[in-house]
C-alpha cells in the first residue's frame, strides 16, 4: 500500500513533522510568555489592567486562528511589514496560544484558597512575594496537567499554517499527494504522524491529573522552596 | 448600655507592675458587612503581656473583631490602635504592623508546597531579610517550642490536624510578633489533638506573649485568661477577669456559659 513512497518523500514528511514540533514549540513558548503577563493582568488589584487583559482574551478567543493567520500573513504587507511563513505562523499561534493560556493559568491563580493570600499577608510579605512565592508555586501544579493538554491542541493547531504556504507535517503531506496522488495512504500517514506525537503528551497529562498531592513530586517543588 | 465592665482587680499583677500603657486599644469600633452590622461599637484594652479571651455565640463579632486588629478587615468608624500602629488610618503601614501581630487561624493555612521548616523560613527570610543559615536556627528553635522537632522535613499534608496548627503557630512565632491573635485555633480538631495545641499556648502564655484568642474552650479561657470578653450582638457584652464565667452578671452570658454544657 505504501510501496510507493520512495525515501525522499518519507524525508520530506519526517522535515515537515519536524516542522509541526518547531511551530508547536514556538507557540507554547511565546505563548506561554505573553499568556502568563496576560493571567497576572487578569488578576492584578488594577481594575484597568484587568479589563484591557479580559478584552484581549474574549477578541482572541473569538477570532478563528485561520483568521489571525490571514491578517499576518497578507495583512501586514499591506501596511508595509513582510513576514515570512515561519514568522507569520509563529506569531498567529502565540497569539492564539497566549489568550488560551492566559485563561487556564488564571483559573489556576485563582482556585488557590484566598486563605493562602491572607497567611501570606499576614506574614508581612509583599504583592509580589505572596504571589510568586505561595500563590505561583501552588498554581502551576494545579495549571500542569490542562497547559499540557492545552499543548495537544496547539499540535493540531499548528496543521493551519499550511494556509500561508508553510511547509509543516499537513502541508508536506498535501506536497507529496499532489506528486504521488494516492490521498488515502498519504493522509492517513499524516494522520499517524499526528497521533504519535500528540498520544503520548495526553497521556502523560492524564498521568500529571491523577498525581495531585503536593509531598509527591519533590524535586520540582524544590525549585520553589530554595532560590 | 447593656455593657456591663468590671474593674480590672482579678490580675495579681495589675498594681504590681508601672501602669504601662496598653498595646491593643480599640475604641467604638464600627464593622458593616452589606446590610449587618456586624461590630456595633466595640472598646476594649489590652496589656502587655496579657491573654485576652474573646467568647459569645458565632455572629456575634468576635472573628471580625480580630481579623480588624491586624487589619484582614477595614474598619468603617472607630479608632484602632496596636503596638503604636494607628490601623484605622488609611496611611499605616501594614508591613510595620504585620511584622508586628502574628495570627493563626482555624484552618492552619500552611503553605502546603513547602515543608514545616521551609514554611517557617519563608517570612523571616523574605519580610525580615534574616540571612538562610540565622532563619533555619530560627525555625529549629520555633519547632522545638512547638514539640515538632521530628517533623521539621515533613510537608503539611503528612501531618495530623493538631501538629498542622502548631506548625502554623511556629511559623507565626518565628516572626517574633509583639501580639498574636488566634482565630478558633481549636475549632477543626478533635479532643485530643486540641489538648496538644492549648498546651503549646499555654507554654506561650507562660512566656508572657500578649495573646487574644477567639475561642470556644471554656474551660482553657478560665485557665488562661487576664480577660474576658464576652461579645454579643456586635459588642462587648460584658468584660472582665475569668472570674466572670463563673458568675455572670449579665442574663445574656449567662445563658451563653448554659448552652455551652
Amino acid at each position: 500500500m505504501f510501496a510507493h513512497l520512495n525515501a525522499s518523500q518519507l524525508q520530506f514528511l519526517i522535515d515537515g513533522a519536524l516542522w509541526t514540533v518547531v511551530l508547536s514549540s514556538i507557540a507554547m513558548i511565546c505563548g506561554g510568555m505573553v499568556g502568563f503577563v496576560i493571567a497576572l493582568a487578569r488578576v492584578s488589584p488594577g481594575a484597568g489592567l484587568r479589563r484591557a487583559a479580559a478584552v484581549y482574551i474574549q477578541v482572541v478567543q473569538g477570532t478563528p486562528l485561520l483568521v489571525i493567520l490571514f491578517v499576518t500573513y497578507f495583512g501586514l504587507p499591506t501596511i508595509g511589514v513582510t513576514v515570512s511563513p515561519l514568522v507569520s505562523a509563529g506569531m498567529s499561534l502565540t497569539i492564539n496560544v497566549s489568550a488560551y493560556l492566559g485563561e487556564i493559568w488564571r483559573g489556576a491563580i485563582q482556585s488557590v484558597p484566598a486563605p493562602q493570600w491572607e497567611a501570606a499577608e499576614c506574614l508581612a510579605l509583599t504583592r509580589t512575594q505572596r504571589m510568586f512565592r505561595v500563590v505561583l508555586p501552588q498554581a502551576i501544579r494545579i495549571a500542569t496537567p490542562p497547559t499540557v493538554g492545552f499543548s495537544v491542541q496547539v499540535i493540531k493547531n499548528t496543521s493551519l499554517a499550511s494556509v500561508v504556504g508553510f511547509v509543516e507535517l499537513a502541508r508536506a503531506g498535501q506536497i507529496i499527494n499532489n506528486s504521488i496522488f494516492q490521498p488515502f495512504s498519504v493522509y492517513l500517514i499524516i494522520a499517524a504522524i499526528y497521533f504519535c506525537l500528540c498520544f503520548p503528551i495526553s497521556r502523560l497529562s492524564r498521568r500529571l491529573e491523577r498525581r495531585r498531592g503536593f509531598a509527591r513530586a519533590l524535586p520540582e517543588l524544590e525549585v520553589f522552596a530554595h532560590e | 448600655m447593656n455593657e456591663f465592665v468590671r474593674t480590672d482587680a482579678a490580675r495579681p499583677d495589675a498594681d504590681a507592675a508601672a501602669p504601662a500603657s496598653p498595646i491593643v486599644t480599640l475604641h467604638d469600633v464600627h464593622k458593616r458587612f452589606g446590610a449587618t452590622q456586624v461590630l456595633n461599637g466595640v472598646s476594649f484594652e489590652v496589656e502587655r503581656g496579657a491573654v485576652t479571651v474573646i467568647i459569645g455565640r458565632s455572629g456575634s463579632g468576635k472573628s471580625t473583631a480580630l481579623r480588624c486588629i491586624n487589619r484582614l478587615e477595614q474598619i468603617d468608624r472607630g479608632e484602632i490602635s496596636v503596638c503604636g500602629h494607628r490601623v484605622d488610618s488609611p496611611s499605616v503601614s501594614l508591613k510595620a504592623l504585620r511584622l508586628d501581630v502574628g495570627i493563626v487561624f482555624q484552618q492552619y493555612n500552611l503553605f502546603p508546597h513547602l515543608t514545616v521548616e521551609q514554611n517557617i523560613m519563608l517570612a523571616p527570610r523574605l519580610a525580615r531579610s534574616v540571612g538562610k543559615a540565622e532563619a533555619r536556627e530560627l525555625a529549629h528553635d520555633v519547632i522545638a517550642r512547638v514539640g515538632l522537632a521530628d517533623k521539621a522535613g515533613h510537608y503539611p499534608e503528612q501531618l495530623s490536624g493538631g501538629q498542622q496548627q502548631r506548625a502554623a503557630i511556629a511559623r507565626s512565632l518565628a516572626m517574633e510578633p509583639k501580639v498574636m491573635l488566634f482565630d478558633e485555633v481549636t475549632s477543626a480538631l478533635d479532643p485530643q489533638l486540641t489538648g496538644e495545641v492549648l498546651r503549646v499556648i499555654e507554654s506561650l502564655a507562660a512566656g508572657g506573649m500578649t495573646m487574644i484568642m477567639v475561642t470556644h474552650e471554656m474551660g482553657f479561657a478560665r485557665l488562661v485568661a487576664d480577660q474576658v470578653l464576652f461579645m454579643h450582638q456586635g459588642r462587648v457584652w460584658e468584660r472582665g477577669g475569668p472570674e466572670i464565667m463563673r458568675a455572670p452578671a449579665t442574663a445574656e452570658l449567662q445563658q451563653f456559659l448554659e448552652s455551652d454544657l
